[in-house]
């Protein structure tokens, strides 16, 4: 058993300081990661050994300011102050600081230095700033700044042992760190003095009229660093986030304190002042002072290596053409390199499935094992290959800094949607499985942006509607060609199908952008980071990571559906027909056969006369099963769509994965549960009998060109992939966003597929 | 003085002032856009926004609307 860690030390820096690389070096590649409770922000605990104290080390977000504007920056700073109950208080502040950039990253030093924590500053990848010609002077750093400054190289894990000794002193001083200077002016400083006697008053004053008691106010005095923050934010959200949790006192003090931090902004201005731009102006002096004799840049300014290769990967024409083939690279690797792992799952589960068949008995239990839970497992472990060699390019290309350069290079596109260039790749993504696409959203900061990218990026074609295309297309669309062969038909009505997900896409973005996550256009404002090496220990803890968090805490969930969806196609499992007309049936071809000879001339022909009878077993069950009397149920909505009810039926067996619908029909058709959509005379044995197949009622043939394109355009809008809902809850941490995405989704695709139908057959050319 | 968005590629300015209060201003002026600071107008995407600048020694990218924010003395 682990020792209850006696410290916590929070780590804390800018983007791009090589953060993650310094948490590996010293709490080691067992991370524990999870979600706040509430909002979307990453947990990441540690573990590490300080001179025999076991430490906890809680890596928070990279953060440019400690300054919340939204729920999800208010974490960091409540769990500096302690008030974050699942982590507990914070005995040591470690913050990383990047060498070659000091100025930007001691503006947010500066800002943790107020909160009244011992702080260890490690300053990062002085090896590069020096390479760059630039001198850099740590002890006189140390001197000016009064707190300890480690050297490291975190990626060589170099001055590891030097910041491990500095940590265990800091969380063993038991007193006060000295108290730091306050780098605003004396009139602010006051203001902030007088509001926060204000404000505790103000708790005390509100304790009273409740119960007449004197409160115990005074240890729940707002911090001061709380009431600085409180002046300074102009938005108005510190104020509304600490009325909300009664920090600030209750709902009906929000006038008097918004009208006592208005007069204290207009005094300052009347002195001077501005608020906000007072804490960007003192914090950067603060930092030009201490920072004084510390960097001395060289004469002539070198162009860097990194330079360089930015002039060509953001150039006009180069540019371009780098970020194409980078992104051509990235998706045929996914494509070629996912197929044969994904057929090995395949395979592999096949063989279990098969494995478990021949020892136990049929029946209900077997089906289970082997259709429901082995099933499942499946159409979990299917993703994974996507999953993870989607994550191992998107890693390189963000550690390398290349992310920033997709989201700069594509910005001005996304605005047009109301994006921005941060959700290129996300969205590209989801072209090949919506899965990572999702999770890949975590980078975009912005709530609002965030969430409209995960809601459209399941309408991108992904890799598992491709088979549903190939053989409706292959089936229904004629094999004609236009411009001399340069334009095949069939061509065509699979470019549409990709065109119209992603049209439906920046339409649905464009509308939740204009109603359910109206807001002000976030600022683009983003770091263009110098071009690095990507960590090969970075990149396969981020692949480990969103693998793990895809099959652990997803697959449950995907498992429980597949369970139920199985229950419902088997069930009630007692047809008459079967017992009293098929399976004797059956069982007399059965005894026939064992009773002749192993090269009889007959015996091919009553063996495959038994197999027919077996599928059509299987699809006398399946129409009497719970999913079969749904399908019957729900023709009448159907019909409009030109459905009839074993199509209806396919499209709910194809809840949990929208790949499944095209075995579904396979088994209404009587071709078994075992054909194979990838497999091309399973195609052709499909097409023919959909070819085949009738009205009940009229006897016309059910499928026709519109027929099939609105099956197509059904399954091109529609959220049927139990995983990409699960994968939504998980990212949004609530059920309403993937009951959401269900419900327009859904209602999307029948729509658009009711007016394909409804206008193909309208269309005499067809 | 003019704005930094109006500026042709390759200027150096002073910035003199960032115009607002909002979230907008406050992310200029956390990311270093203070008054008196100079900064290097270095590109433009392909697609002719948004800016690439260079300012305390690090690259940092703005679109053309926040660019217009910034209040500048061409160097």
């Amino acid at each position: 058993m682990a020792q209850r860690p006696t410290y916590t030390i929070a780590l804390i820096g800018n983007p791009n300081t090589g953060k993650s690389t310094l948490f590996t070096a010293l709490a080691g590649v067992r991370q524990r990661v999870g979600n706040y409770p509430g909002v979307t922000v990453e947990k990441k605990l540690g573990r590490l050994d300080l001179e025999g104290q076991p430490c906890q080390l809680v890596d928070l977000p990279g953060t440019y300011s400690l300054a919340p504007r939204s729920p999800d920056e208010m974490v960091a700073v409540d769990v500096l102050l302690g008030r974050q109950a699942d982590v507990g208080a914070i005995d040591a502040v470690l913050s990383i600081v990047d060498a070659g950039n000091l100025e930007r990253n001691l503006y947010l030093l500066s800002q943790v230095l107020e909160l009244g924590v011992p702080v260890v500053v490690a300053l990062n990848m002085g090896d590069i700033a020096r390479s760059k010609g630039m001198q850099l002077d740590a002890a006189r750093l140390r001197k000016q700044l009064g707190v300890p400054v480690v050297e490291v190289q975190a990626n060589r894990r170099l001055g590891v042992a030097q910041l491990k000794s500095a940590l265990a002193a800091a969380v063993q001083s038991n007193d006060q760190p000295a108290k730091q200077q306050s780098p605003f002016p004396e009139a602010f400083q006051r203001e902030v003095n007088d509001l926060q006697r204000a404000l505790s008053a103000h708790a005390i004053g509100v304790a009273n009229r409740s119960n007449g008691q004197p409160s115990v106010a005074t240890d729940d005095a707002l911090p001061r660093y709380l009431v600085e923050r409180l002046l300074l934010d102009t938005t108005g959200y510190v104020q509304t986030a600490l009325h909300a949790d009664g920090r600030a006192g209750g709902s009906d003090d929000v006038e008097p304190v918004a009208e006592a931090l208005n007069a204290a902004r207009q005094r300052l201005a009347d002195a001077g002042i501005g608020v906000p731009a007072i804490e960007a102006q003192s914090r950067y002096a603060w930092v030009a002072t201490v920072t004084d004799g510390v960097v001395r840049h060289p004469d002539n300014p070198v162009v860097t290596r990194s330079d360089q290769i930015d002039r060509l990967l953001t150039h006009k024409v180069w540019g371009t053409a780098v970020f194409a083939l980078t992104m051509m690279i990235v998706f045929s690797s996914v494509f070629v390199a996912a197929d044969p792992l994904m057929g090995f799952v395949d395979d592999v589960i096949g063989a279990m499935g098969a494995a478990v068949e021949s020892v136990l008995a049929p029946g209900p239990f077997q089906s289970l094992v082997v259709d429901g839970m082995i099933g499942g497992v499946g159409s979990v472990l299917i993703f994974l290959p996507q999953i993870l060699i989607l994550f191992f390019f998107l890693s390189v290309l963000e550690d390398c800094g290349y992310m920033a350069r997709a989201a700069y290079l594509m910005d001005k596109l996304m605005v047009r949607v109301g994006l921005s260039g941060k959700s290129f790749i996300p969205l590209l993504s989801s072209f090949a499985c919506a899965i990572p696409g999702v999770m890949a959203a975590r980078v975009i900061e912005n709530r609002r942006d965030r969430l409209t990218t995960i809601l459209v990026a399941p309408l991108m074609s992904c890799s598992a509607r491709l088979p549903v295309y190939v053989i409706l297309i292959g089936a229904f669309i004629p094999a004609q060609a236009y411009l001399g062969g340069l334009v095949q038909l069939q061509g065509l009505t699979l470019f549409a199908m990709y065109l119209l997900g992603i049209v439906a896409a920046a339409v649905v973005a464009l509308v939740l952008k204009r109603t359910l996550l109206r807001g002000p256009t976030p600022p683009f404002v983003m770091e263009l980071p110098a071009y690095k090496w990507p960590s090969p220990t970075n990149v396969v803890l981020r692949m480990a990571d969103r693998g793990w968090a895809f099959v652990y805490r997803a697959g449950t969930l995907i498992m429980a559906v597949s369970i139920l969806v199985w229950a419902a196609s088997y069930y009630p499992h007692n047809s008459t027909v079967v017992r009293d007309t098929l399976q004797p049936r059956a069982d007399a071809l059965t005894a026939q056969i064992d009773a002749l000879g192993a090269d009889t001339p007959d015996r091919d022909d009553l063996v495959q006369q038994r197999d027919e009878v077996e599928h059509a077993i299987a699809a006398e069950y399946q129409r009497d099963s719970i999913l079969g009397r749904l399908g019957h149920l729900i023709e009448p909505a159907v019909r409009p769509l030109g459905w009839d009810w074993r199509i209806g039926c396919a499209a709910i067996a194809s809840f949990p994965a929208r790949e499944v619908v095209m075995g579904a029909l396979g088994v209404i058709y009587n071709l078994g549960s075992d054909i194979d959509v990838g497999d091309e005379s399973d195609q052709e044995r499909l097409a023919a009998q959909m070819r085949a197949a009738r009205w009940d009622d009229s006897g016309e043939p059910v499928y026709n060109v519109p027929v099939a394109l609105s099956i197509m355009v059904f399954f091109a809008l529609c959220a049927q992939c139990a995983s990409t809902l699960v994968i939504i809850r998980r990212e949004t941490n609530s059920w309403g966003w993937p009951v959401f995405t269900f419900v327009y989704m859904t209602s999307l695709a029948y729509l658009m597929a009711m007016a394909t139908y409804q206008i193909g057959i309208r269309l005499p050319t067809i | 003085m003019s704005v930094l968005a109006d500026l042709p590629i390759g200027t150096r300015a002073r910035v003199t002032s960032i115009d607002g209060a909002d979230e907008l201003a406050m992310r200029l002026l956390e990311m270093g856009l203070t008054p008196g600071i100079e900064v290097r107008l270095v590109g433009v995407a392909p697609l002719g926004d948004p800016l690439e600048l260079e300012l305390r020694g690090y690259r940092l990218s703005v679109r053309r609307s926040e660019a217009a924010r910034i209040a500048v003395d061409q160097l």
